[in-house]
């Protein structure tokens, strides 16, 4: 999906998470995308977050370290 | 297979506890206190002749048919009205009676065309049945009657002026697409006219004028069509005549045998009698035993299944190298090998992950079961996903976040235990209609019930009901209402503080309730945000809802299709707890789903982060349940949701998908995205009944079957799992189980189920919640609501009883955002989509009945206000943008809709509605904001450009290669 879609989502549920204590939300922000995301998504994700991580909400770069590094795709 | 006869008791059953021993013709009966005589005899096996009684209705006492004698008491009173007693002595029969019987008999016969005894009428009609029954055999009177015109010659039935005296005389009225009513048949028992008011809520029918020219007429004596007639066929039900009759039994004569099956269209879950005479279906009867209807039905049901034998019905598998090529019909066996090698060739040169499905809310549970089973044991991934995505899944998110169970919490029941009804964003009287009749009834009894919904709909005010409160909120600030309206019981304590002690997390309340206290909640800047006028309805809302006795909520996609659905069904959990309006009959927290089986498609694992019964793929016993039984490795990583397949099919990952049973293209937002994703695949596979837009992309055609001509179940709103029984052979061959299993075969996958209960036997030995259900159990109870189990046998009617399934109920904090979808000066008002009740989604299947006499396009209604600011007469084409695309459609001027709000439906292909949506989604599901979109609306002479590209691109992506052999 296109880079602003992918970030704007992951904001999306940073905004949900923001009214929850922050290391809490911090939690449930790194607990929903290893949950849901697929690793394709997941792997956009990182190469986002290593280019620098612009454009992404507070607690989304926090949770970025809990969420799951999607391993090599298997053909 | 014979035809279902359901005995008529003649009134309904009394409830009450206490029991009545009795004595009819000398037969002892027991039965609760209230019972009338006439249903006690039918108890005990005496049939007592009735033509104004059945158990549908309220005893009315007019025909004088039921008479019966009481030792010790004077007269022969009606059997319908009068109750039981302790130790009463009733004789139905004797001299007397049979002569006053007889005499009233005689007379009806007088004024009745087709005289007993000469012709008879269709064999439905109940009152060639009394006749019999009371043994008339003779009519002095003659036949002569002033309204009808009597068979003279062979000429059946003469209009008047042809000289014979029959200055009463009206003709048929055959305006209905699917019942005619004869007023010349109508013995004027009005049991049609309390149908209309009692069963269905509607009160389009009355009795007009007395004596010989009393007369059954809908609304202000207009065509059935024209007047406010919903065409329920309730009255046709109630009809003891030939009045009321469908066209379908009159042309095609009675069925001679039926199946109780159910009803494939909406989440209510309704039960029939398909009803056949050979290999058709002739009519489908409402089964009064349907736990989820009693007896009841909606236009769509009862007459809509006409789709069936639609000749537009694809009957043979087609295939197609490029979707530039025209369709070429194949042999299933080639179709399947076709479907199957490019799976296995895409899967080779992408990845395993390059190929999905989507299961379809619209198949039984055991066709969704096997999907989900081919993407995960066959295709090595849980790329598999279904139409919940765009409807629900904030539900399973928001009540799991909350209570621990996606589960609605009620049955249909409960509502007539409801004291204050909580409807949110959901239109029930055309999206649910047999259960919005359930609730008029319970509002006509008392109960209040407030509205929450951008327009006014039918239940803000309809005849006998008037909502104690109508919001009319600006779409999309759902979050921002239930927050407010927590503001007002938390700071004027209407919680139940001893339930939230009890059964929910302290400490998460006080935190919740310290949150929505906050000023920015208070109802006064709630209304600024929300477009309301006066704060204080907020206020008496949530006073009426907290303090009014039983509280039920009740809601739809008004709901979840925004950017916060998640957080605003959680906003409906922390209300029903935070009143402890949970786990007893009359409240809750309940969902009115679309689909016939979306709860069951969600159910049985159509998501690609979890198994059936709702278990994450990653937690590794749940996993291993199904890698023992099915002897593969399963991946342990969320797949693809709908809309990142699509994604990825634009990226160039995700190249090709089986699709069952859903019209992605039409049914999906941001239509121009989902052509681009589906252009990009290599083998799209559709089963379906028809050739869908989504077809437009199709490589392989399979052709579906439909719930006639299968067995299965369907798992309705309130988690019931009610029995889908063949009626007639799969028109293509194959059921859709069958299909599934047969292209799993031609994957390679060892398959041999022989009937759909052996699947339910797998689901079942799998799934906790599922684990007393078989198809034994479903045939002998009818249907249960799950979970079923060791500790629930029969089923679950209502959840969360003496205690919350997650443990201790979650407050969560709801904080509104406002969607990023706003107007501004170039799109200036705000769309919102819904349903209308004749028409059934993307109208596949109502567009292809008689249906489409009601809505034959999509509208925009609009504000008169808004209409006049650009020059938009009703009924004037018009043109609607947004940022996303735009199409044309005629405009509908109406004031049920605020200014600033536009509405449409999307049930035709035509209209292209979701060509405007966009891509926001909620932020937990994805679920598309179909609610709210910023629009332009101008005058406009035709169709947009996108629907002439759209026509043309639609001509050429249906040709045949052979168009003699289509059907």
């Amino acid at each position: 999906m296109s880079p602003e879609k992918l970030v704007y989502q992951a904001n999306q549920i940073a905004r949900f998470f923001r009214s929850k204590p922050h290391a809490e939300g911090v939690a449930g922000v790194a607990d929903h995308i290893n949950k849901f995301w697929e690793p394709r998504i997941r792997r956009q994700f990182f190469e986002l977050i290593d280019a620098g991580g612009k454009g992404f909400d507070e607690l989304v770069l926090e949770a970025a370290p809990s969420i799951h590094r999607p391993a090599e795709e298997v053909a | 297979m014979s035809l279902i006869q359901e005995t008529d008791y003649g009134t309904p059953a009394s409830r009450a506890e206490k029991q009545v021993t009795l004595t009819v013709d000398g037969k002892a009966v027991t039965v609760p206190e209230g019972t009338s005589i006439m249903r006690a005899s039918m108890q005990a096996g005496i049939e007592i002749p009735k033509l104004c009684a059945t158990d549908m209705l309220d005893s009315f006492g007019s025909c004088r048919v039921c008479l019966v004698e009481i030792e010790g008491r004077n007269g022969t009173p009606a059997s319908c009205t009068t109750p039981v007693g302790e130790g009463m002595v009733v004789k139905t029969k004797s001299d007397r009676l049979d002569a006053i019987r007889k005499g009233v008999m005689e007379l009806y016969v007088s004024d009745h065309p087709r005289g007993f005894g000469e012709k008879a009428g269709t064999g439905a009609s109940e009152f060639d049945h009394v006749i019999s029954l009371v043994g008339l055999a003779e009519n002095r009177y003659g036949v002569e009657g002033r309204n009808h015109v009597e068979a003279h010659g062979g000429i059946d039935g003469v209009a008047p002026g042809h000289g014979s005296l029959t200055i009463d005389y009206m003709v048929k009225d055959e305006s209905n697409p699917y019942f005619t009513y004869d007023p010349s048949q109508c013995i004027v028992c009005s049991r049609c006219v309390r149908a209309c008011a009692e069963v269905q809520g509607t009160f389009a029918l009355t009795v007009e004028g007395r004596g010989f020219e009393s007369r059954i007429v809908a609304s202000m004596d207009e065509n059935f069509i024209d007047s406010e007639c919903v065409s329920c066929g309730a009255c046709v039900q109630a009809c003891p005549t030939d009045a009321l009759r469908e066209k379908a039994i009159l042309e095609k004569g009675m069925p001679d045998r039926s199946v109780v099956t159910t009803c494939a269209y909406c989440g209510v879950g309704c039960n029939f009698k398909a009803e056949m005479k050979g290999d058709e279906v002739v009519r489908m009867m409402p089964y009064k035993a349907g736990k989820a209807n009693h007896g009841h039905s909606c236009v769509k049901g009862r007459f809509a299944y006409g789709y069936a034998s639609h000749p537009d019905r694809v009957l043979t598998p087609m295939v197609r190298e490029k979707i530039t090529d025209p369709w070429r019909e194949a042999t299933w066996e080639e179709a399947l090998a076709r479907a199957a090698s490019e799976f296995k060739r895409i899967q080779a040169k992408y990845g395993r992950g390059s190929i999905g499905g989507i299961t379809s809310s619209r198949c039984t549970d055991e066709e969704t079961y096997l999907v989900q089973k081919l993407v995960r044991q066959g295709f090595g991934n849980n790329n598999v996903d279904t139409c919940a995505r765009v409807c629900h899944s904030p539900t399973g998110y928001g009540l799991n976040t909350t209570l621990g169970t996606s589960a609605g919490t009620q049955d249909f029941d409960s509502v007539e235990a409801a004291d204050v009804m909580l409807l949110v964003g959901a239109n029930p009287t055309d999206a649910h209609p047999v259960f919005a009749s359930r609730m008029k009834k319970r509002l006509r009894e008392g109960a209040k019930i407030i509205v929450i919904d951008p327009r006014r709909i039918d239940l803000v005010r309809t005849p006998h009901v008037e909502a104690a409160y109508h919001l009319p909120i600006k779409p999309g600030t759902n979050v921002a209402i239930l927050t407010g309206l927590a503001h007002v019981v938390v700071t004027e304590k209407l919680y139940d503080e001893a339930y939230i002690r009890a059964y929910c997390d302290w400490d998460a309340f006080e935190d919740w309730a310290a949150f929505v206290s906050e000023p920015r909640y208070s109802p006064e800047e709630t209304a600024r945000v929300c477009g309301l006028d006066d704060p204080e309805l907020i206020r008496k809302a949530a006073r009426l809802y907290a303090t009014g006795g039983n509280g039920a909520i009740y809601y739809g996609l008004g709901v979840t299709e925004h950017s916060q659905g998640s957080t605003a069904v959680m906003g409906l959990a922390n209300l029903a707890m935070a009143t402890g309006n949970l786990g007893r009959n009359g409240v809750g927290v309940n969902p009115l789903r679309g689909q016939n089986n979306v709860q069951g498609s969600c159910d049985m694992g159509s998501f690609p982060h979890e198994f059936p019964g709702y278990r994450h793929i990653a937690i590794d016993p749940v996993r291993k349940i199904y890698e023992d039984l099915w002897g593969v490795k399963l991946d342990k990583e969320p797949g693809l949701r709908i809309p990142n397949m699509l994604d990825a099919a634009v990226d160039g990952t995700f190249k090709g998908i089986y699709i069952q049973g859903e019209d992605i293209l039409q049914s999906d937002p941001d239509t121009k995205h989902v052509a681009a994703g589906l252009a990009a695949m290599e083998c799209v596979v559709v089963h379906d009944l028809f050739l869908n837009e989504t077809a437009r992309y199709a490589h392989v055609f399979l052709p579906g079957s439909t719930f006639l001509e299968k067995d299965g179940t369907f798992i309705n709103a309130e988690r019931r799992i009610n029995l889908v029984r063949k009626a007639i052979e799969p028109r293509a061959r194959y059921a859709d189980w069958e299909a599934t299993q047969e292209l799993a075969r031609a994957l390679g996958l060892d398959w041999n189920y022989t009937h759909p209960s052996e699947v339910m036997d797998e689901i079942a030995a799998t799934t906790p919640t599922f684990a007393g259900v078989s198809f034994d159990l479903l045939d002998r109870e009818g249907s249960v609501q799950w979970p079923c189990n060791e500790k629930a046998p029969l089923g679950t009617p209502v959840m969360h009883i003496n205690g919350i399934v997650r443990g201790k109920g979650n407050f969560v904090r709801t904080e509104y955002i406002a969607t990023d979808e706003k107007v501004g000066l170039r799109f200036p008002l705000l769309l919102t989509t819904g349903r209308i009740l004749s028409q059934y989604n993307v109208g596949a299947q109502t567009r292809r009945t008689g249906n489409s006499a009601w809505h034959e396009e999509d509208r925009l209604e609009i504000h008169p206000h808004d209409a006049e600011d650009r020059g938009i007469r009703d009924g004037d084409w018009v043109r609607l943008s947004s940022r996303s695309g735009e199409t044309t459609l005629r405009a509908l001027v109406s004031e049920r809709m605020a200014v600033g709000v536009v509405y449409t439906t999307f049930h035709h292909p035509s209209t292209q509605a979701n060509v405007v949506t966009t891509e926001f989604s909620d932020w937990a599901t994805s679920c598309p904001e179909y609610k709210v979109t910023a629009v332009q609306v101008s005058p406009s002479n035709g169709p947009s450009e996108w629907q002439l590209e759209y026509e043309d691109l639609s001509r050429r992506t249906r040709r045949m290669a052979n168009v003699e052999a289509a059907e």
